[in-house]
């Protein structure tokens, strides 16, 4: 079998526009879209440049675009592809570094606002936290994140306006939300009762459609709303009382 | 010059327990040749070992008995009082990684669920389901977040500066700029990983080459115990990804063409759940006399288990078989075969961590600190990587704060990074030659059909000859494509040498071993030797060549006796 491939290319110091250049690549083996690349990459332009690591869906390194899906190229079967000739490109939203590397910054800026991190209770318990299954239940959908980058790139909101956080920072701050040992301050939910928090979003779930660990990070973005919401009724009713 | 008081080199979980333990008033800085959660730390399965007791079946587990399984596991060559201090630590550190945020599986009453695993004698390995890699480090990196840890992603170390027996840094290439750099460190620790990339088959991933290892054996640390190589009995056909031994925890049988369990004939008391060494050659047995499939592998068969707790326990198997294979465990048995899973030995370490080289440390897979021996128990590298990547960082910063500064450390960074800028330059010079990719593929067959599960003198030394010659193929190798940005090919060019060197210390470890022991299987020694082999291979680089020296094993409490499951 035959594809034809045509890349992404660009590297920012050296061309003035990027360019897609094209590549033929046969083999009559099950192969990945990694697989691929990385045989286009050793045989035919050394050049090419693209992240990856292992190969099995879990290290989030690969994503990219390809024929317009947004996907881990690992996880990705040449044949499993509707059509042999394959447009690949990098991931929008983000600087592109060369080719189909592109620059993760803002995504783990945005990451890093949300205060990623366990707010366990003051003092440590000699045996751990005691938790039921069922509790720790209503975070598994979103450990499961990998931070591949998908969500915010595919984002339209991210494309327009560069305070938005992103859906992968704002479900993994609702997978914190929702971790029953943790004791964040309600300050910390107020940094995202904005624009550039939970309320930017568009609701449009491209997010969810991408997502290639099935995290569905609209659901956290959608019940954080729902939780400020709530906060907000609690409080009124509070002063009046 | 960049200047740390430490420089911590890998961001998987051995490198970020370092850096999180680091004394907080030092300069501390991770340097990793991918972005931390890229790291292969991500990919682990199965578990974490410590003995809570919280497993019903399990009250009666202390940390002892997981030392005990932990040595006998190792074939006695496990130093016995540096497992005695992982092991009695890891309870601790279990706990620790909760309180961090570590979401583990539960048993009712809320405690940390613990599911049985190979060759221990009691359920004890701590899981979140099957993405416990994948939960520790992403709560490392969050807690690296909280602290304001400075990261140098996508930088590779390609060299360990060493002055007169005292570390002074290392020399990185930069990918995202395509920079040869010095950097200049009091302390460095090593947490690089394992070198599975030496095979072809390997459940590792791309990016471990084991360049680390390399490294520090070129600036004349010894490694530790090469020989042994840990093969994972449960691969995925042909991609090689790890399907967890939790899926034999959890009830999963192994099962040959005949419909049988033929683990009733290898270990009849353990089955499924004897040591990887024993259950990979029982499937690589019965593959060899035609027991097999298609010649190349067995099932692990898990539909008795059930649906609800397939996706409950092990819904990352399961979606690797639906990706990779395009199968559902829970209707048909997984097509697996063992593959190149883990080093036992590396960076010759102390109980500190501490090589011979003066401010030199090294944690997790590349080190060889002494507790997995010849055989690593399931769950018990997870528990090394936290274990020892927290006493490295503790110990580096005890180190840097009783030590001075070398004067003339700058001049001699900037030497040694002229040199390998010399060195690339040459092969960015060269418009013709060997392409390193081909070699690479070449090194790797040659170590998966000779210096596999089963060794033999003739195969051994066939493979020496053929690492020499790749040596030699290896001085004619030439740079194709010309920009240094992102060069993956560069990557390979730097990280090969590296790959030889273990290679060639792997194979010469096995070669002198007239033994068989653990995972180093002699058809031509087959039984174990306490009075000539009970001690660890030293490998040390001296005047171009390894130099073979031994040193002995710490036995205390647990007399060596025969290992039978």
């Amino acid at each position: 079998m035959e594809y034809f491939f045509k890349i992404f290319r660009y590297d920012p110091l050296e061309d003035e526009h990027p360019y897609f250049q094209d590549f033929f690549f046969e083999t009559e083996e099950k192969k990945s879209l990694l697989e691929a690349l990385m045989e286009i990459r050793n045989e035919q332009d050394s050049t090419l440049a693209f992240r990856y690591s292992c190969r099995e869906a879990i290290c989030g390194s690969c994503a990219m675009v390809f024929n317009g899906n947004f996907d881990l190229a690992c996880r990705t079967e040449l044949q499993a592809l509707e059509s042999s000739s394959i447009v690949i490109e990098p991931l929008p939203n983000l600087e592109i570094q060369k080719d189909l590397i592109v620059d993760m910054e803002p995504f783990w800026e945005a990451l890093s606002k949300i205060k990623p991190f366990l707010y366990p209770d003051k003092k440590m318990q000699e045996e751990g936290h005691r938790i039921e299954e069922k509790e720790m239940e209503k975070i598994f959908q979103y450990i499961n994140c990998i931070m591949c980058g998908c969500c915010y790139s595919v984002c339209p909101v991210v494309s327009r306006d560069e305070r938005y956080l992103g859906a992968a920072a704002l479900a993994k701050l609702y997978r914190f939300v929702k971790d029953p040992r943790d004791k964040r301050p309600f300050s910390n939910l107020s940094d995202v009762n904005t624009e550039g928090g939970v309320w930017g979003c568009d609701t449009v779930f491209k997010c969810n459609e991408v997502c290639p660990k099935e995290v569905r990070p609209a659901d956290g973005i959608e019940a954080l709303r729902r939780k400020l919401v709530v906060e907000k009724i609690k409080r009124i009713f509070g002063f009046r009382r | 010059m960049i200047s740390q008081d430490i420089l911590v080199v890998g961001g998987g979980l051995a490198g970020l327990a370092a850096v999180l333990s680091s004394d907080p008033h030092l300069k501390v800085a991770v340097v990793s040749k991918v972005h931390p959660l890229r790291s292969h730390s991500v990919a682990a399965q199965g578990g974490i070992n410590a003995a809570l007791g919280n497993n019903p079946d399990a009250s009666d587990d202390n940390w002892e008995r997981h030392a005990f399984d932990t040595i006998k596991g190792s074939d006695y060559l496990a130093d016995q009082d540096i497992t005695e201090v992982m092991c009695q630590k890891a309870v601790s550190t279990i706990y620790e990684l909760e309180y961090l945020g570590v979401p583990f599986s539960r048993f009712p009453g809320g405690v940390i669920a613990q599911r049985p695993f190979g060759g221990a004698g009691f359920p004890r390995t701590c899981y979140a389901a099957d993405r416990t890699g994948l939960v520790i480090l992403h709560t490392l990196f969050e807690q690296s977040i909280r602290k304001q840890v400075k990261f140098y992603n996508e930088w590779l170390v390609t060299k360990l500066v060493v002055k007169d027996g005292k570390c002074l840094g290392v020399v990185v290439y930069d990918l995202t700029t395509g920079q040869i750099m010095p950097v200049q460190a009091r302390a460095v620790i090593f947490a690089t990983g394992g070198y599975g990339r030496v095979y072809s088959r390997t459940t590792n991933a791309y990016i471990n080459h084991g360049s680390g290892i390399g490294i520090a054996y070129k600036a004349g640390v010894p490694l530790r115990d090469m020989e042994f190589v840990q093969f994972h009995p449960t691969s995925l056909l042909g991609k090689n990804i790890l399907i967890t031994e939790g899926a034999r925890g959890e009830g999963g049988y192994l099962v040959n063409n005949k419909g049988k369990r033929f683990m009733h004939d290898y270990a009849p008391s353990a089955m499924e759940l004897a040591p990887r060494d024993i259950v990979a050659r029982a499937i690589q047995t019965e593959v060899d006399k035609g027991n097999g499939f298609d010649k190349q592998y067995v099932h692990l068969d898990l539909r008795h288990i059930g649906e609800e707790k397939i996706k409950k326990r092990l819904p990352g198997i399961r979606e690797i078989c639906i990706n990779f294979a395009g199968i559902d465990p829970v209707y048909t048995p997984i097509p697996i075969q063992p593959a190149q899973h883990y080093s036992m030995g590396g960076i010759d370490v102390n109980e500190k961590c501490a090589s011979r080289v003066e401010g030199f440390f090294a944690a997790g897979e590349c080190a060889c600190v002494g507790v997995h021996g010849a055989n690593r128990l399931g769950g018990n590298s997870l528990l090394d990587t936290a274990v020892f990547g927290k006493i490295s960082g503790d110990e580096a910063s005890v180190y840097v704060k009783g030590s001075d500064g070398t004067d003339n450390s700058e001049k001699i960074l900037i030497e040694e990074a002229l040199e390998v800028k010399a060195r690339i330059e040459g092969w960015e010079k060269r418009n013709s030659g060997k392409r390193v990719h081909r070699l690479m593929d070449r090194l790797k067959v040659v170590m998966s059909e000779k210096v596999g599960i089963f060794r033999k003198k003739k195969d051994l030394m066939e493979a020496l000859v053929e690492i020499s010659e790749l040596k030699e193929d290896y001085e004619r190798v030439y740079l194709s494509g010309k920009c240094l940005r992102y060069s993956q090919e560069l990557v390979n060019l730097i990280e090969f040498d590296s790959m030889l060197d273990l290679a060639e210390v792997i194979t010469l470890g096995a070669l002198n071993r007239q033994e068989t022991r653990g995972s180093h299987y002699r058809l031509d020694f087959k039984e174990r030797n306490d009075r000539d082999w009970l001690k660890h291979t030293l490998a040390t680089w001296k005047e171009g060549k390894p130099q073979i020296s031994y040193a002995g094993v710490n036995i205390s409490k647990y007399k060596p006796e025969a290992r039978k499951y």
